[in-house]
């Protein structure tokens, strides 16, 4: 129990099974963001078709795992870090539990390292679906449980720690912001996970010739756990978001029932999200894909567009109170851009809604999917949204987190102030032109667009040579920045020069540390807030204000220029 | 002293009582974002009514044995030639179109006339494959066991291919099929595309 550390920077209290914990889950992240990295790059080099670099059977291997490194394994490894670190660090907590802890840590390894297995041995060419009745190695779904009921502990031990810090009172007051949007993503990982122990378990007993399974039903089920476990990724991080605007400016929140509302509305409106999966499915009628798309309302869109506004005008506040009042746009040019945190930050709230968001909506309305579905467009999308908006956000706390709970300095600091524009550059111009492609109907998931070989040769036009090309080349961009990343953390990691534990880095010059540790944002006083001028209906926060206008006004545009695509093709219905 | 200070941040615990007014600023926004959620909800329902594309079709279940049994008989009744191989089938207009997926063809060749409506039958033999109707870009999901079948009309003539794009094996992009649409006024299986492939390849 005296296993506390009082970390020198913020002054929390820090349980070291904690910090363990947190470490454990974070490295093997950072291995399966490499492992998923490496085939990247020749699932990237096969698509685009002027290099074509992969045998079929190869490409069709390296996509799964690519998949599934990147989307389970290291975005929920990484997710349980995220989780100890709102509960036990924010709260001053101590872990419960420790042992158990570490059995899910482990029962998540051996969950991986068996469908690793089955992968790279050539027993599991399904692709990060596996939809039935293609069919993988029985040790492929075998792993997938183990591995979600790894993570379904440690949500369970996330739930055991709130419970104990508020027991224990280490918090005045309500929770953080941040811990009750993790607590959000933690609910909704509940879902999740007992969606894929629902559809993994009958499939595992499928692939044993145990029963039979009907495809259209694991497409509704397996999606359950798909498209949710992205709802996951969207709650911790606007989660980040929050955190990371608190460390490197010192931002706000402007009203807590306003951003805890909408954290609410993503558990209440995206608990299935299934269905726009299927919105082009035989299985399902109208009726059912309109009010599974929507739940009559569109809640979880509202909700992200709410953390959309409180998110910048948090940081717009945050400024201003310190002092960056000019004009509409001051507080932008007075901010820290060369905090890799801070510049993570907004490339990641500002790709994720109007690359990612914008997108995901157009394409996941049921007549409109019609134009979109299986094309190029979907993964578009899910790059702008899940690598662009979630692993540049988990990219930024990282270097934050190196010298608050690994205690080292950041290796190569030249590298990590650069390693976000690098990498945000390089995903925006591959997750756009890719779904440029998409929009002329290119297939996603397809080995050779020329169709060589096949009965009849369709010739895409010579504009979408072009795109794809361009999509390479982006591709590449974000492949250096993801390299940047892995050398700068796992350095810092084993090699990075170790801190004192009363180390606080304050006022620190030419160290490896990022701003918000050597400079953080001073302490706001009740005298900061009357030097705020109220600007009528822009309110206290103008600059915001017209960012958002403009957001709408490229949404609106976009929705509404599908709907006439749309229009223009054979009548069909 | 932290009683006073109107702003927190994030990471701060807020007290225990946080339910408080909204600055007008912020509501603006909330029911700007209200408002265009319910737009996007409206949409969808309204083009069911006003709109000419929906996936709704005619929907069933169906054992993949007696679906190919059907395609065969389907393609013994109209075929009028064959076109590399592939049986060229021209239906007439307004009748029910059957249309086989399997690793990895599209069987038959259809040939359709423009401007008028026949109902699409698209279901699968063997694992999920996906319709996507090129240079068009209409798609569509085709799940074994499962019948889709869609009311279509075709409103332009020319040569259509048919991509498979739901991943189906190693052989997923030899998956081509194809769709002719002729002039419905010069009357359909007579003349046009089926009857040139017709002689070519007999």
């Amino acid at each position: 129990m005296s296993a506390f550390r009082t970390c020198p920077s913020t002054g929390l209290k820090v349980h070291g099974q904690a910090d363990a914990l947190i470490k454990a889950n974070a490295v093997a992240a950072t291995v399966a963001l490499l492992v998923g990295g490496v085939a990247a790059i020749l699932v990237l080099l096969t698509r685009w078709q002027a290099v074509h670099l992969l045998e079929a059977t190869m490409f069709y291997r390296m996509l799964t795992v690519h998949g599934m490194n990147m989307l389970i394994f290291f975005i929920i490894f990484f997710e349980m870090a995220v989780l100890y670190f709102a509960s036990a660090v924010l709260l001053n907590a101590r872990v419960p539990a420790p042992k158990t802890g570490w059995v899910a840590f482990a029962l998540m390894v051996v969950g991986t390292l068996m469908v690793e297995w089955t992968m790279w041995t050539g027993r599991a060419d399904v692709l990060f679906t596996s939809y039935v009745p293609l069919r993988a190695h029985p040790l492929f779904y075998l792993g997938v449980i183990f591995f979600a009921v790894g993570a379904l502990t440690v949500v369970g031990h996330f739930f055991a720690i709130l419970v104990v810090a508020k027991r224990e009172m280490t918090y005045d007051g309500s929770v953080p912001l941040v811990t009750y949007g993790a607590l959000t993503a933690a609910i909704i990982a509940a879902v999740t996970l007992l969606h894929g122990a629902i559809i993994y378990i009958p499939t595992f007993l499928w692939s044993l010739d145990m029963m039979g399974l009907d495809p259209q039903v694991y497409r509704m089920v397996w999606w359950g756990l798909g498209h949710s476990s992205q709802q996951i990724n969207v709650a911790a991080m606007v989660s980040i978001w929050y955190l990371l605007a608190a460390l490197t400016v010192g931002g706000v929140v402007l009203n807590e029932k306003v951003s805890r509302s909408a954290f609410v509305l993503y558990i209440l409106f995206i608990s299935m999200a299934s269905a726009h999966h299927l919105l082009v499915d035989p299985g399902m009628g109208p009726s059912w894909k309109v009010w599974n798309t929507s739940y009559f309302m569109y809640m979880a869109v509202m909700a992200s567009m709410l953390h959309g506004f409180t998110v910048p005008a948090g940081i717009e506040l945050g400024l201003r109170l310190r002092g960056a009042t000019q004009g509409l746009f001051g507080w932008l040019t007075r901010a820290p851009w060369g905090d890799p945190g801070f510049s993570s930050l907004v490339f990641s709230l500002v790709v994720f809604g109007f690359v990612g968001g914008i997108t995901g909506v157009t394409f996941g309305t049921e007549q409109i999917n019609i134009i979109a579905h299986n094309t190029l467009r979907i993964p578009g999308h899910f790059h702008a949204t899940v690598v662009s908006g979630t692993a540049m956000a988990f990219m930024g706390i990282t270097y934050y987190v190196i010298p608050l709970i690994f205690r080292r300095e950041i290796a190569f600091y030249p590298i990590a102030k650069i390693q976000p524009y690098v990498f945000a550059i390089g995903m925006l111009i591959f997750s756009m032109s890719m779904t440029f492609a998409g929009s002329f109907g290119v297939p996603r998931r397809h080995w050779d667009t020329t169709f060589t070989g096949a009965p009849f040769r369709p010739e895409f036009s010579p504009a979408v040579d072009l795109v794809v090309g361009v999509m390479g080349v982006g591709g590449l961009i974000a492949i250096v920045g993801g390299a940047m990343y892995i050398l700068v953390t796992v350095w810092s990691v084993f090699f990075g020069k170790r801190m004192a534990p009363d180390d606080s880095g304050l006022g620190a010059v030419g160290r490896g540390l990022p701003p918000g540790i050597t400079h953080p944002p001073r302490a706001l006083e009740p005298a900061d807030a009357e030097r705020l001028e109220d600007r009528g209906w822009l309110g206290p926060v103008p600059g915001t204000m017209i960012l958002v206008l403009i957001f709408l006004a490229a949404f609106i545009t976009y929705y509404f220029v599908n709907w006439k695509l749309l229009s223009f093709l054979w009548r069909v219905g | 002293m932290t009683a006073e200070v109107k702003y927190r941040s994030g990471i701060e615990a807020p007290e225990r009582i946080w339910w408080k007014k909204v600055h007008k600023t912020e509501r603006v926004w909330v029911w700007i974002a209200f408002g265009w959620s319910m737009v996007l909800f409206a949409m969808m329902p309204l083009w069911h009514f006003r709109g000419g594309q929906n996936p709704s079709g005619i929907r069933h279940t169906v054992e993949p044995a007696a679906y190919q049994a059907r395609v065969a008989e389907f393609i013994q009744q109209y075929q009028v030639g064959t076109d590399n191989g592939f049986p060229v089938v021209a239906p007439p207009p307004g009748s029910d179109v059957y249309l086989q997926s399997s690793m990895w063809a599209w069987l038959p060749v259809l040939q359709l006339q423009a401007g008028s409506e026949y109902v699409l039958h698209l279901s699968s033999i063997d694992v999920n494959h996906g319709f996507s109707l090129y240079p068009l870009n209409i798609n569509f999901q085709v799940v074994p066991g499962y019948d889709y079948g869609l009311r279509v009309t075709p409103s332009e003539t020319g040569e259509f291919h048919i991509i498979c794009n739901e991943f189906c094996g190693v052989g997923h992009h030899l998956m081509v099929g194809k769709i002719i649409v002729v002039d419905g006024a010069s009357g359909a299986g007579t003349e046009g595309a089926g009857g040139e492939d017709a002689g070519g390849d007999q």
